[in-house]
C-alpha cells in the first residue's frame, strides 16, 4: 500500500450527506454498491432509507459521533473494528465515538452478511473513504467560516485548528458541513500515522456484557409477547402423522397448540427454492406458552406419531457411501495440472492415505431463537441472524407480504459459526406469529438446537502423492462429502502451483440431513487432512518438514502460476516466524512438536503444537501461531479471534463427534457431546507478521491448520498417525481426568 | 399456581410459578433479569450460574420452590456499578467474543475467588472447567481470573 493516498470517486458514488432536523449531520454510505443517483437521505433518523445506505455516521452539534455499524456481530468483533476504521480517518478520539448496531433491512443486495471472514476485507477501503470524506466536509466548513484554505487547517481528535491557533470543534461546524457537496477527492492517512487502528480497543458492548444487560435475541421482549416451542421430527426422514395435544392443553401456562409447515410447503410447491431454507417441510407442532418454560414443558407433553417419509440414514451407511465414492467413477475434476496419471504410473513409490471427519453441529451457546410479530399492518422480526436481507426477502415471499412491510432488526448473537447464515428459525417464528397474529418468540431448547441443525457435513479425503527419484512428482486429492463439495477457489490453495502434476476431484452423497457452512467451510477439515499428509510425506521423502514446505513454495515463486489462491512469500513468512517463535526442533525433553501451515479466507497462518504425554494420554500444552493478516486493525479483537479459532479447532479435532442412527442424531446435549473446556486448553502464543498490506479477516483462518499441528505432534509422541477425527475417540485413549 | 417469595440481589420478589419451574426461567421471564443465560438446561454449560448463599449454582437445576429463603445473586447484582474486581478484570483483558457465556463465567470466577483469593493456575483451570465458552475465549478467561485475584488480594 502507498502511504497517504488521494482517492477520487464520482459524486454519485456511495456517499450522501444530509442535515439532521434535530441539528447535526449524517453521512450515509453504502459499502459495496454505489447508491442510486436519486437516493436521498431523510432528515429524520427514523426515516433512514436502509435500502440505499447500509451504514451511517451521525455527528451532533455537541460534536458527539455515532457510528451505526453495518455488519452483524456474532462475536468476531466487527462491531468494534469497522467503526475503528471510520474513526481513524474521521480524526476523532475513540472515546468520543458511540457505536450502535444499525437495524438494517435492505432491499438491494449488499454484503450485509457475517461470514467467510470477509467483513473487514471488503469494508476496509470504503470505510476509510467514508471517514475521510466526513472529515473533509467538516474541514471545508471550518475553512469557509474562517475564509482560509483548507490546507491551512489541521485536525486532531475532532478539533480543527488554523494557523492562528484558533479552533473549531466538529460540532461547531456540523450544520454548515451538512449543506456542502460531498467532495470528489479525499486523502487517506498514511498507515504510520494511525492512532486508533493498531491499538487494542475493547469490545464496544463490554459493559453490557459484564453486567448482564439485555443484548441477545433470547433477551428481547415486547409487551404481550408469548413464547413458542416447536416440536420437530426426532429423525431426519420422518414427517408428522398425528398428535395428541390434550396433555399440553391441560397445563396452566399453555396458551395454544398449533401446527406450522403449510406456508413453507406452499413456497416449495410453487417451485421456489432458497439456499437459506435448510429445514424440514413437514408439519410441526408448536406449543405457545406464557413463559419459555411453559412452552418447553407443554412441548414435552405432546404425544406425536411420526412416519417415515424418506431414508432413515446412519453413520455406518454414510461411511460406506463416502468411501465408495472416493474410488468411484462419479468424481468431478475441479483442477488438473500436468499429467497426474502419468506421474503415478512412473512413480517409484506412492503414498496414499484416507482422512475422515464426522458431522458437526454448530452449538452456538445461545440456541436458535427469533421474535416475530405478524399483524395486518406489518411483519416485525427481531433476533440473531447473520443474513437479515435474505431473511426479509424470504419471509415476504413466505407470508405473501410486500417486502416493505417486513422489518428485520438484528440483535447481538450468542455465537454464529455459520449456523445463523440460515433462516429456518426466522421462517418458523414468522409462520407461528402469522397463525396466531400475536407477538411471539420462538425458542429452541439445546436439544432442539443440536438435533435439528444445519450440520457441517461429514467428509472423507483420499490423498495420494507420487514419488520418483526421491522427489514429489504428483499430488492427487479426492473429496467425498455429504450433500456438497468444496467451493470453487479451494482447489487453487496450496499445493496447487507447487507440484507440477496436480489434480483435485470431488463427489458427494445426497442425504436428507440438513447441512451447511460451519466455521471455515471445507477447509476446517481439509487443512487437517493435507497438513497431516505433508508431515508423513516429509518423513517418506526423508526431508525436513520445514524444508519440504519452503522448497515447494520456492517452486511457486520460481514458476509463478496466476491461478493460485495464496502468496508463496507470505506462506514462507508465517512458516519462518512460527519456526522461530516456537523453538522448532529445540523443544525440551518430553515435549513433542507438530507443524501445520495453511492459507484460507485470504489470511496466511502457520502453527506449531507442543504436546506432552501424561500417563500415555496426549495433552496439548501450547500452540505457537504466526499470522499474516495484513494491517492489524484491533490487536485485542484479533488476538481473541486467533486464540478462539485455535482452541475451537483443537476442541473439534480432538473431542467432538456427531453421527446418526436411523436418522436420529447421536447426541442432543452437552452431557454426551463434548466441547472443549478450560482444562483441555493450551496457551496460544500469537505472533503477527508486520505488514502494511490491506487487512484480511480473522474469524476463521486460524482454525483449519491446528488439527494437523496437533495430530503431527501426537505422532511424534506416540508413533501413531491420526487420520480420523475426533482424534481422542479414534485413538482409543481415555480422556484425561481432571483434578 | 403457587406463589414464592424470592430474595434476589437484596430485593424481595413475589412470583407465581409452577413448583418445578427452574429458577433460571423465573429470573429471565418473570423478573426480567436476563443476564443469567440459558445454554443447556441440564447443568452442563454454566451459562446460568448464579450465587446462592455465596455458593455458585446452576439456576437451570434449581427449582423455584427450593429457592425460597435463600439469598440469590445474579450478574445484575454482583456489583452496584459493574465494577466488581472480576468484572474489572474481564474488561481489562477484553475477554468476551460473542459474550453469551460470560455472565456465567464471571459468577463462577467471583464465587471461587471469594473462597480462594490466591489460587494457583491449576486451581483456576479446575474451577472454570465447568463453564463452556463456545468461542473458546479460555486463554483470556484464565488470564482475567488471575488479574481479578491480584485485584482482590
Amino acid at each position: 500500500m502507498t502511504p497517504s493516498k488521494k482517492i477520487t470517486f464520482s459524486r454519485r458514488s456511495f456517499l450522501k450527506s444530509s442535515a439532521l432536523a434535530s441539528g447535526g449531520m449524517i453521512i450515509g454510505f453504502n459499502l459495496f454498491n454505489a447508491c442510486k443517483p436519486e437516493a436521498k437521505l431523510p432528515v429524520d433518523l427514523s426515516q433512514l432509507n436502509y435500502s440505499d445506505f447500509n451504514a451511517f455516521i451521525k455527528i451532533s452539534e455537541e460534536g458527539k459521533v455515532t457510528i451505526f455499524s453495518p455488519n452483524p456481530e456474532i462475536g468476531q468483533g466487527v462491531k468494534t473494528s469497522m467503526p475503528m476504521i471510520i474513526a481513524e480517518e474521521l480524526e476523532v478520539a475513540w472515546d468520543d465515538v458511540y457505536v450502535v448496531q444499525a437495524p438494517l433491512d435492505t432491499k438491494n443486495y449488499t454484503r450485509q452478511v457475517a461470514g467467510g471472514s470477509q467483513s473487514i476485507r471488503h469494508g476496509w477501503e470504503a470505510l476509510r473513504q467514508t471517514g475521510a470524506t466526513a472529515k473533509q466536509m467538516l474541514v471545508n466548513a471550518a475553512a469557509a467560516r474562517w475564509g482560509i484554505e483548507t490546507s491551512e487547517c489541521k485536525v486532531k481528535e475532532g478539533v480543527i485548528t488554523n494557523t492562528k491557533d484558533e479552533t473549531l470543534g466538529y460540532g461547531d461546524v456540523v450544520l454548515e458541513a451538512a449543506l456542502l457537496e460531498v467532495p470528489e477527492e479525499v486523502t487517506l492517512k498514511d498507515p504510520k500515522d494511525f492512532t486508533i487502528i493498531g491499538q487494542g480497543k475493547s469490545n464496544v458492548d463490554i459493559d453490557k456484557i459484564i453486567t448482564g444487560k439485555p443484548l441477545y435475541g433470547l433477551d428481547y421482549k415486547e409487551e404481550g409477547m408469548l413464547y413458542a416451542a416447536v416440536l420437530r421430527p426426532p429423525a431426519f426422514g420422518q414427517v408428522l402423522e398425528s398428535f395428541d395435544d390434550s396433555g399440553a392443553r391441560s397445563l396452566p401456562g399453555v396458551v395454544d397448540v398449533i401446527t406450522i409447515g403449510e406456508k413453507l410447503r406452499a413456497f416449495k410447491d410453487s417451485g421456489k427454492t432458497n439456499w437459506s431454507m435448510q429445514m424440514s417441510t413437514t408439519d410441526k407442532v408448536v406449543v405457545i406458552g406464557k413463559t419459555t418454560w411453559d412452552a418447553m414443558k407443554g412441548k414435552k407433553a405432546i404425544k406425536a406419531i411420526w412416519k417415515k417419509d424418506s431414508e432413515l440414514e446412519s453413520t455406518e451407511n454414510h461411511d460406506k457411501e463416502l468411501l465408495d465414492l472416493l474410488d468411484s467413477k462419479d468424481l468431478t475434476t475441479k483442477r488438473s495440472d500436468g499429467d497426474v496419471k502419468k506421474a503415478f504410473a512412473e512413480a517409484d513409490t506412492v503414498l496414499e492415505r484416507i482422512y475422515e471427519a464426522p458431522f458437526l453441529p454448530h452449538n452456538c451457546l445461545e440456541p436458535m431463537n427469533f421474535f416475530a410479530n405478524v399483524t395486518p399492518e406489518k411483519v416485525h422480526l427481531v433476533g440473531p441472524v447473520q443474513t437479515p436481507a435474505s431473511a426479509q426477502k424470504v419471509v415476504s415471499e413466505l407470508l405473501e407480504r410486500d417486502i416493505e412491510d417486513v422489518h428485520v432488526e438484528m440483535t447481538r448473537m450468542g455465537g454464529g459459526f455459520g449456523r445463523r447464515l440460515y433462516g429456518d428459525f426466522v421462517y418458523e417464528a414468522a409462520e407461528i406469529s402469522n397463525v396466531i397474529q400475536k407477538p411471539i418468540k420462538m425458542v429452541s431448547s439445546r436439544e432442539d438446537d443440536m438435533t435439528t441443525g444445519v450440520y457441517r457435513p461429514a467428509s472423507k479425503y483420499k490423498i495420494a502423492a507420487s514419488i520418483k527419484d526421491g522427489k514429489l512428482t504428483g499430488y492427487h486429492l479426492k473429496e467425498a462429502c455429504i450433500n456438497v463439495n468444496m467451493y470453487g477457489l479451494i482447489p487453487n490453495f496450496f499445493p496447487a502451483g507447487a507440484v507440477k502434476n496436480y489434480q483435485v476431484d470431488t463427489a458427494n452423497y445426497k442425504s436428507n440431513i440438513t447441512t451447511g457452512a460451519w466455521r471455515a467451510p471445507y477447509t476446517n477439515f481439509l487443512a487437517s487432512a493435507e497438513q497431516s499428509f505433508f508431515d508423513e510425506l516429509a518423513e517418506v521423502l526423508n526431508i525436513d518438514r520445514v524444508k519440504l514446505h519452503m522448497d515447494l513454495l520456492e517452486n511457486v515463486k520460481n514458476n509463478p502460476e496466476p491461478n493460485i489462491e495464496y502468496s508463496p512469500e507470505r506462506l514462507q513468512g508465517v512458516l519462518k516466524l512460527a519456526v522461530e517463535k516456537s523453538n522448532w526442533g529445540k523443544a525440551a525433553d518430553g515435549v513433542y512438536q507438530g507443524l501445520s501451515v495453511y492459507y484460507c479466507h485470504n489470511t496466511h497462518v502457520a502453527e506449531v503444537a507442543d504436546v506432552i504425554l501424561e500417563n500415555g494420554v496426549p495433552n496439548v500444552k501450547k500452540v505457537t501461531c504466526a499470522v499474516d493478516c495484513g494491517i492489524v486493525i484491533n490487536p485485542l479483537g484479533a488476538m481473541n479471534q486467533i486464540r478462539g479459532g485455535v482452541l475451537d479447532g483443537i476442541g473439534h479435532a480432538m473431542y467432538s463427534d456427531f453421527g446418526f442412527n436411523n436418522g436420529v442424531p447421536q447426541s442432543s446435549n452437552f452431557n454426551t457431546y463434548q466441547l472443549i473446556r478450560m482444562g483441555q486448553t493450551p496457551k496460544v502464543d500469537v505472533h503477527f507478521v508486520e505488514s502494511n498490506l490491506d487487512p484480511t479477516g480473522l474469524g476463521e483462518p486460524t482454525l483449519p491448520p491446528v488439527g494437523a499441528a496437533v495430530a503431527n505432534a501426537i505422532y511424534k509422541a506416540t508413533g501413531k498417525r491420526l487420520t480420523k477425527q475426533p482424534y481422542m475417540k479414534n485413538m482409543n485413549v481415555e480422556e484425561k481426568v481432571l483434578g | 399456581m403457587p406463589t414464592f417469595n424470592l430474595k434476589i440481589n437484596n430485593e424481595t420478589h413475589t412470583v407465581e410459578a409452577d413448583m418445578d419451574t427452574p429458577l433460571l426461567w423465573v429470573l429471565r421471564d418473570k423478573i426480567n433479569l436476563v443476564g443469567t443465560k440459558y445454554g443447556c438446561g441440564i447443568g452442563q454449560c454454566g451459562a446460568c450460574n448464579i450465587h446462592v448463599d455465596g455458593n455458585v449454582m446452576r439456576s437451570c437445576l434449581l427449582q423455584v420452590s427450593q429457592a425460597e429463603g435463600m439469598s440469590i445473586t445474579t450478574i445484575e447484582g454482583l456489583s452496584e456499578h459493574g465494577d466488581h474486581p472480576v468484572q474489572q478484570a474481564w474488561k481489562e483483558i477484553d475477554v468476551p467474543q460473542c459474550g453469551y457465556c460470560q455472565a456465567g463465567q464471571i459468577m463462577t470466577a467471583s464465587a471461587f475467588l471469594d473462597k480462594n483469593p490466591k489460587p494457583t493456575e491449576s486451581q483456576i483451570r479446575n474451577a472454570m472447567h465447568g463453564n463452556i465458552c463456545r468461542c473458546a475465549s479460555y486463554n483470556s478467561i484464565e488470564q482475567a481470573v488471575k488479574v481479578a485475584s491480584e485485584k482482590m488480594s
